[in-house]
């Protein structure tokens, strides 16, 4: 498998081949039957073959740490939100930042190149690619220095 | 082969400048005291001027960028213009007025800058996932500034309000875009094969685009939100919004059309009523207000119905039509928004009609300027109001709308009741309240006084400006390579194991 895959979506390519050529999703769904069989079967051996030396805490089902059952309309501290929020932002860029550096190399090497229209196709260089993604590391930097500026660290 | 090169990022400069800016602004901000605010006005004001440049140096080149997915052609060109003097008033009618709300913050500059900017790239996008990125930049930063008077509860209904109803009509215009995606195989505009305009996908996910549009321009009867917001957020905000949410959505609006409005006579119908009912909903809801922010936005309304007219006439002389008009609208709206702005205190604010009452008597300058402003979006002839109206009609009489030009009319003319019962109240009616020295507020007051002078001179200076909004037209032609055989699929290619190989030619 070529690294070619990872940007084999093509959007804005007038051809009506794509909708029906379903082969390329067939590992995908191999993965979904295999991931729930996997599942299944680890659940069901922990079943059969586990200990069974249960407490009521014990039975109570996981939920992080919060008592399951009760009155749902708790307060919760809003620093929750707030590192919740910040969290996705730097979640983001990881997500981001990881096909970025499996394709980088290819990229760099010239191999990549992506069709951005329907009237033509450009090359993805090294250059670009790096210079975009400092651009987004930038951006990302910038909101790091306001946040931590205006105090969205500090828990007290 | 089209390699990404400078050309490319010319295109874009105009709105990265607003966007770099912007982040210079929230840096700096962070380290200015609280009641030390001006130089980021200075900043911004920097940041305009540069943007600014950047579309007087593309001017006339009309080429494409980022394998063409982007245009610097007059028409994209003369919307970031003008979307560029409405930040650029935007910001000088905020200044004093936010330091009186005491909602001083750095990140409204800020967020006025990347509101711009989305809108920018709206107007420069011939692919409609760019259109639809450009559509939620110029809309969160709104959503956010309608919310900023953080203390007061009309402030805070109207932004959660315009978020979630914003939210759920970007939803729509995103539907829309997959669906066209499923009928013709792209989401670039110029790319779309002709034959592919009219099936059941194609078709369906225009609808939903208009949707999505039509509730950012305020388009009868997507329009429910705008007097709640208009009337809630700070009026700086209101002033920016009323005209910088509808460029971005028109310029939209235009490039869909001008590819989908040709091949179907569904959308002709459609595009008719939804002009014709917002027009006579705006007009006639107006007479009825009492708060002149709230009748103001439903002005907006009915101004989006004319505007919507030029869409329709979809011929050159409709496109420049409505850039035009969307100058004159900037000046005349902004100018009113700014009346209320020099007028309000610390702590409290003169919106109502009747406040406005014997203004002549009190404050002679300020009650000639609203005059102006109201005559203006009357379309009463000393005004440049007038001329932008007449261009919308006779494109649209150059077009055969008939029907839509006598509703058009009908409909300013019950328009005119409602502005001219502001002079009047202004001009022959006793004061009702003491409202008190204007603002000290220099840069607001240029502000107006340049929306003032504009207006006026507008209509008696207007052919040089009309001469150069004639070039601002739509050029988006269906490229040749399209009727071509479709060309050999990279998914395909790839998945078979070889590198994907280009075949299809570039016609830029």
């Amino acid at each position: 498998m070529q690294p070619q895959s990872a940007i084999s979506f093509v959007p804005g390519r007038p051809n009506s081949d794509q909708f029906t050529d379903l082969h390329s999703f067939l590992p995908l769904l191999v993965l979904i039957v295999v991931g729930v069989l996997l599942a299944a079967i680890i659940v069901l051996l922990s079943w059969v073959l586990g200990p069974k030396r249960s407490t009521l805490e014990k039975l109570s089902p996981y939920e992080c740490g919060v008592e399951p059952v009760g009155n749902a309309r708790e307060r919760f501290p809003v620093k929750y939100y707030l590192i919740a929020m910040l969290f996705i932002v730097f979640d983001i860029e990881t997500v981001f930042l990881y096909p970025w550096a499996v394709s980088f190399r290819s990229a760099a090497a010239g191999l990549i190149k992506s069709t951005a229209s329907g009237v033509g196709q450009f090359h993805l260089t090294g250059q670009y690619m790096l210079g975009e993604m400092v651009v987004f590391i930038l951006i990302l930097f910038v909101g790091y220095i306001y946040v931590w500026k205006k105090g969205a660290f500090e828990w007290e | 082969m089209t390699s990404i090169n400078a050309a490319s990022y010319l295109t874009i400069a105009p709105f990265l400048v607003l966007v770099v800016t912007g982040m210079a602004v929230l840096m700096v901000d962070l380290f200015l005291p609280r009641d030390r605010k001006g130089s980021l006005v200075a900043l911004s004001i920097i940041g305009v001027l540069v943007s600014s440049g950047f579309v007087f140096d593309d001017w006339g080149k009309n080429y494409t960028g980022f394998a063409g997915t982007l245009t610097a052609d007059q028409f994209a060109l003369l919307f970031q213009l003008v979307l560029l003097i409405v930040t650029a008033l935007g910001v000088l009618l905020s200044e004093r007025y936010i330091q009186q709300k005491g909602i001083n913050h750095g990140e409204y500059y800020a967020l006025l800058l990347f509101s711009a900017s989305g809108g920018m790239l709206m107007a420069a996008s011939r692919e409609l996932l760019l259109t639809f990125v450009g559509l939620e930049i110029l809309s969160i930063a709104l959503y956010i500034l309608s919310g900023f008077a953080r203390t007061e509860e009309r402030s805070e209904e109207a932004a959660i309000k315009y978020f979630l109803l914003g939210a759920f009509s970007s939803g729509f215009f995103l539907y829309g875009i997959a669906l066209i995606y499923g009928g013709t195989g792209t989401t670039l505009l110029t790319a779309m094969h002709p034959d592919k305009l009219n099936n059941a996908y194609s078709v369906a996910g225009v609808g939903l685009l208009l949707v999505g549009l039509c509730f950012k321009a305020a388009i009868v009867p997507f329009h429910s939100w705008t007097p709640d917001v208009y009337q809630g957020a700070p009026t700086s905000v209101t002033a920016f919004m009323s005209a910088g949410a509808k460029v971005g959505a028109f310029s939209a609006l235009i490039r869909v059309l001008t590819v989908f409005l040709p091949v179907s006579i569904v959308w002709h119908d459609i595009v008719w009523l939804l002009a014709a009912a917002t027009m006579i909903v705006g007009n006639v809801v107006a007479v009825l207000q009492t708060d002149v922010k709230r009748m103001l936005a439903y002005s907006s309304i009915a101004h989006a119905g004319y505007i919507l007219v030029g869409v329709l006439a979809a011929n050159a002389a409709g496109q420049s039509a409505v850039l035009f008009y969307m100058l004159v609208y900037t000046f005349m709206n902004l100018g009113a928004f700014g009346i209320l702005i020099l007028l309000g205190k610390t702590g409290k604010e003169f919106n109502s009609v009747r406040d406005l009452q014997g203004l002549a008597k009190t404050h002679p300058w300020a009650a000639a300027a609203m005059a102006i402003f109201m005559f203006s979006l009357a379309g009463i002839p000393p005004a440049a109001g007038f001329l932008g109206k007449l261009m919308l009609f006779s494109a649209a009489i150059q077009a055969h709308l008939y029907g839509l030009a006598v509703v058009g009319l009908l409909a300013s003319v019950v328009g005119v009741f409602y502005y001219l019962m502001i002079v009047v109240r202004m001009y022959m009616t006793p004061a009702e309240r003491e409202i008190g020295p204007l603002a000290n507020a220099p840069l607001a007051n240029f502000a107006v006084t340049v929306c003032a002078l504009v207006t006026m001179l507008l209509f008696f200076f207007a052919e040089p400006v009309i001469g150069v909004f004639k070039e601002g037209y739509v050029t988006q032609t269906v490229t040749a390579a399209l009727v071509q055989p479709a060309p050999q699929v990279a998914v395909q290619a790839s998945a078979a194991g070889t590198s994907p190989v280009p075949t299809s030619t570039v016609v830029n």
